[in-house]
């Protein structure tokens, strides 16, 4: 615990860098999987090929694919940004398709049937019946991200994974310890505020 | 490039084998507990729903200081990682069965220990391995990491790959984890099947 005392200002700023990085990953997920999910609902044939694909991908070892992704655009933040919104391509697509298709065929009718455009009862009535579980893929997601991140540390992007590689290469157990504790603490504390919001989501459902 | 990814092949299937055998016997021991006494129940399940939140490079670091480097400290991080799915399931699957064939059991003139072990126990197996065998994909994935507090495994082959550039290693190294991950999967549903009661 001492390293987290004298090196405060160190580790908030790696802290910081963390959350970042996984925070612009999700925003670009996110962007890229509610489409192909909403599209996976429409082209009910190609559906189990996307979604095969995008679990295989997460079936790759997460070092494994970050070192793939080193040969390909090199060293730094690029190579952890991309295996991160590969990775979480699959939690997110599923937990999209699992949402909108748990909406009650009724209530689509009933949308159309007053008058709504596909897309107006797409937007207006699925995505927001959709919402808990997609919000509940997120959680999954970011927690998964916040692990895979880690690893960037070692490929040398900053964030708390520094801490660790840094640690670990000179023999630093203070400081392997303190980013350990602090990577742990921020997936604990995104996991319980994403249910907060779960939470909340659904008392207003 | 094959006698190095052998040899670390091995070391990473003795890695995964004796820490999903570990978390087998801990998590079967916690999850019987836990449906058991409603008092440890609690503290069970929260403790491991926030080991399944701890990331495993964390996991593996975060022993480091004190159980130092190797593979004993890696084995006891992946039994970690294994634990939840494994206790969570054995937990539900006891919970699951049905009142009905547990009245019929008493009924039969069983005793409560009698009616757990033969009961119980034969109809909550299968959910029980299907923890272990969540458990395993998780575990072979993640002993690649294994290598980062030096106790070996394929994710030698990787970081070795990555520091030389040498593609063919790392494909080959990623290939055979995913394959074991695959057979692992395979084996553990396929005992699944066979010990389900019908």
């Amino acid at each position: 615990m001492n390293y987290l005392q004298t090196h405060t200002a160190r580790v908030l700023a790696l802290l910081a860098a963390h959350l970042e990085l996984v925070a612009l990953a999700l925003v670009v997920a996110l962007a890229i999987a509610l489409p192909l999910g909403i599209v996976a609902t429409r082209a009910k044939r190609q559906a189990p090929l996307l979604l095969g694909t995008l679990g295989a991908i997460y079936t790759i070892p997460s070092l494994a694919l970050l070192a793939l992704l080193v040969q390909a655009v090199g060293l730094g933040p690029l190579p952890i940004f991309i295996a991160l919104v590969a990775y979480a391509q699959f939690m997110l697509v599923r937990n999209v398709v699992a949402g909108i298709e748990s909406v009650d065929p009724a209530v689509r009718d009933a949308a159309l049937g007053l008058g709504m455009s596909t897309r107006q009862s797409l937007l207006r009535v699925e995505l927001p019946l959709a919402a808990p579980v997609i919000l509940g893929g997120v959680r999954i997601a970011a927690v998964a991200m916040v692990a895979l991140a880690t690893l960037g540390g070692y490929v040398g992007a900053s964030g708390l994974g520094t801490l660790i590689f840094t640690g670990l290469a000179i023999h630093h157990n203070d400081e392997i310890l303190a980013g350990s504790i602090a990577v742990s603490a921020l997936a604990i504390a995104i996991d319980l505020a994403l249910r907060g919001c779960e939470k909340l989501l659904h008392s207003y459902g | 490039m094959w006698p190095s990814i052998l040899q670390h092949a091995w070391r990473h299937a003795e890695l995964s084998l004796d820490a999903l055998a570990c978390a087998a016997v801990l998590g079967c021991a916690l999850g019987v507990a836990a449906w058991a006494w409603s008092s440890v129940r609690g503290l069970v399940l929260g403790a491991a729903a926030l080991g399944r939140t701890i990331p495993s490079i964390a996991l593996l670091t975060l022993l480091l200081p004190v159980l130092g480097i190797g593979i004993a400290p890696a084995i006891v991080a992946l039994t970690l990682l294994a634990l939840p799915p494994v206790l969570v399931n054995v937990d539900v699957a006891l919970r699951e069965v049905s009142p009905a064939v547990l009245d019929a059991a008493t009924g039969l003139g069983m005793t409560p220990l009698q009616r757990f072990a033969r009961v119980s126990v034969p109809l909550a197996l299968p959910v029980a391995l299907s923890g272990v065998r969540t458990a395993s994909v998780e575990v072979i994935g993640s002993a690649t990491l294994a290598t980062f507090i030096g106790a070996g495994g394929l994710g030698d082959d990787i970081v070795r790959a990555l520091q030389t550039s040498d593609i063919p290693l790392l494909i080959a190294a990623t290939v055979t984890v995913a394959a074991m991950a695959f057979v692992a999967e395979f084996l553990l549903g396929r005992l699944a099947a066979r010990v389900e009661v019908h």
